[in-house]
């Protein structure tokens, strides 16, 4: 046997360790089955809320609610949705709080953790001592509410970004893994008279792209998914990002987004249709950008859970 | 007890310095220039530690700024909960505070003597319980089987598609559960088209509590393998090599080598779990309150909102949080001690 074939066949079949004996034929297919229903359960509703959002009205109204099996696709609910009007402006809010609230999240906090990855380093344990301690007490929502209202800070776009700019874990995970780069480098580039701020730019942050990826997600997905705080802080309807529209249109039964209304009141267009378009807007930028950091996961909550 | 430089009969220096070398020069220097003064081992003056890590300082500035702003001005904020806050005796909310009649602990008084505190707190240990039996061993499950799964594509998809759900927001779960499970959704019109009678899940107030329960199985459940499955890679292949010399069939293996393996990562987290008892949730309840209606739906978080934001009752709904935070630190110290008392670490060290 060649060494190409060998390869092969160790990769088409993974090395098993010797002592371990073969699987047995049901414990296989049981694992298997087990697998494919998880798969399924989770895929399963996501395919009908985008199946339904690609379906015309003739087939929603002949099914009578969601549609499961597709007969013919358009894009009219999409066409429709991002042609301007309520959801168009509640894409553009989110996507901005989104983009702004990721930068201002991420700076703060990788400046915090290279700031506190240097043990012994003057107030050192009093800051990560008082950053920690937030982890263990919450400061309520009635107090915060009332900060933020006598801030000022009501009915502007800062309200869905400041309050919640700082997550300690995500610090905390930043901060173990500049910890793991070696002293050496940072320590070298120090004699020959780099600033902190230096290091951190052109040293460690190159290092830990991995890490740095996987908490831009954190922080992406928080503001994107985030509803509360423009539910109490927002009252202008013209300032509500995605989820909060997304919630009017479903929970209180509204039946299509303002501006589509006549034409759902008219026949043309189907208001089921129109709820899980906007569903599907709403989740595709998630669906999107998780695979791809996906194989960093691993890699970033062990380091957290490691040496946090 | 303090050690001064030196003092060490071999002249070496003590422990402390050789972990920062820089600290231990700066210290020798300052002996050498002022060799009457007692220095204490391994100490650098203010200033020379000032000038050397004010970078760090600054950089650590924002989020203590932030984190002051928003954690714990707030927390002085708690005041109001032994107050009858009125925010209309002020402009400005703050100014408010110094200018509300104060009332002693006549809030939390009333609090014992509401029966609506009492319901929600009720529906938050309930969900708890069952958050804390059906939903804790999932992700240890799943795990457990992922890990099994020899073929590293099958593993990577299976993991891949399993994350997705922890990604979507809460208006997005509760959605797709209205959808498929609500008196319109799919489930209800194929037992209609079969003859049977209406099902709607979505606003049955006695089955709600497993229904939120399974919408945090299906949202976070994929996530929570991760921390397992890396304890689980950490294991040595010695120890099931070992273990299956010694006879250990597969089932064995699972019960003395993988499962001791994930112990210390199981105390943490049901340390965690045990500690925010008390918050079982607040988004996915919020959003299910009009369905189910609130006698169902209320836990202590949802009541807080109610009261304080919807019903403008600042102080009483200050109160009811102050006691739900403070339970909640009591249960996370508890917890901890009882990991220790287990020979676990938990959260934070002895």
């Amino acid at each position: 046997m060649s060494l190409n074939t060998q390869l092969i066949r160790s990769l088409k079949a993974p090395a098993r360790p010797v002592w371990e004996e073969p699987p047995s034929k049901a414990g296989l297919t049981a694992k298997g089955a087990f697998l494919v229903l998880c798969c399924l359960g989770v895929l399963g509703p996501l395919w009908i809320v985008i199946v339904t959002s690609l379906s015309p009205k003739p087939v929603i109204d002949q099914v009578g609610g969601l549609v499961v099996i597709p007969q013919g696709i358009t894009f009219v609910n999409y066409t429709e949705l991002l042609s301007g009007g309520q959801v168009s402006r509640a894409i553009m809010v989110s996507v901005g709080v989104t983009l702004f609230g990721t930068l201002f999240s991420m700076t703060v906090s990788v400046l915090a953790a290279y700031g506190l990855s240097r043990p012994g380093s003057l107030g050192h344990r009093l800051f990560l001592m008082a950053i920690m301690a937030t982890m263990f007490f919450g400061a309520g929502l009635i107090p915060t509410y009332l900060l933020v209202q006598s801030l000022g800070l009501t009915d502007t776009y800062l309200s869905l970004i400041l309050p919640s700019a700082v997550s300690v874990f995500n610090i905390l995970v930043l901060r173990a893994f500049f910890m793991g780069i070696s002293p050496e480098l940072t320590e070298s580039a120090r004699i020959d008279g780099a600033s902190e701020l230096r290091i951190l730019l052109t040293i460690i942050m190159p290092l830990s792209r991995a890490v740095l990826a996987v908490i831009s997600l954190f922080y992406a997905v928080g503001y994107w998914s985030a509803w509360f705080n423009a539910s109490i802080y927002l009252s202008d309807q013209e300032m509500m990002p995605l989820q909060n529209v997304l919630i009017q249109l479903v929970q209180k039964n509204t039946e299509a987004p303002t501006g589509l209304q006549q034409a759902v009141r008219t026949g043309q267009l189907s208001a089921l249709g129109l709820q899980m378009a906007v569903m599907v807007l709403a989740l595709i930028p998630v669906a999107v950008a998780s695979p791809f950091v996906q194989r960093h996961f691993k890699k970033g909550m062990l380091t957290g859970a490691i040496k946090g | 007890m303090s050690i001064t430089a030196g003092s060490r009969p071999d002249g070496t220096r003590p422990p402390a310095a050789v972990e920062e070398p820089r600290a231990a020069v700066a210290a020798a220097t300052v002996k050498e220039s002022a060799p009457r003064r007692v220095v204490k081992a391994g100490k650098v003056p203010f200033r020379v530690r000032w000038r050397r890590d004010r970078a760090l300082i600054l950089m650590t500035l924002p989020v203590i700024v932030l984190l002051l702003l928003f954690n714990y001005v707030p927390l002085l904020g708690n005041v109001v909960a032994f107050q009858e806050y009125d925010p209309y005796v002020s402009s400005n909310g703050i100014t408010a505070v110094s200018h509300s009649p104060w009332v002693g602990v006549e809030q939390f008084s009333r609090m014992f003597d509401d029966p609506l505190f009492w319901s929600a707190t009720k529906n938050t240990i309930v969900l708890f319980v069952l958050q804390l039996v059906l939903f804790f061993p999932v992700p240890i499950a799943l795990a457990l089987v992922i890990n099994s799964v020899i073929r590293p594509r099958v593993r990577a998809v299976a993991q891949a598609i399993m994350y997705l759900p922890h990604f979507f927001s809460w208006v997005l779960v509760v959605t797709v559960f209205q959808q498929i499970l609500g008196g319109a959704g799919i489930i209800a019109q194929t037992l209609e088209e079969h003859g049977w009678s209406g099902f709607d899940l979505m606003t049955d107030a006695d089955l709600f509590k497993y229904l939120v329960t399974a919408q945090a199985v299906w949202k976070d459940a994929g996530w929570g393998i991760i921390v397992f499955l890396a304890a689980l890679s950490a294991v040595s292949t010695d120890l099931y090599e070992a273990a299956a010399m010694d006879g250990a069939g597969r089932w064995r293996r699972m019960w003395h080598v993988t499962l001791p393996a994930l112990r210390p990562v199981i105390a943490l987290l049901l340390v965690l779990r045990v500690g925010d008892a008390l918050s079982v949730g607040f988004e996915q309840f919020l959003l299910q309150r009009y369905a189910v209606g609130a006698g169902a739906s209320e836990v202590l978080d949802t009541y807080v909102w109610n009261v304080g934001i919807q019903n403008g009752d600042f102080s009483y709904a200050a109160a009811v949080g102050l006691a739900k935070g403070l339970i909640g630190v009591c249960l996370v110290l508890g917890a901890n001690k009882f990991a220790h008392l287990l020979g676990e670490q938990g959260v934070y060290k002895k």
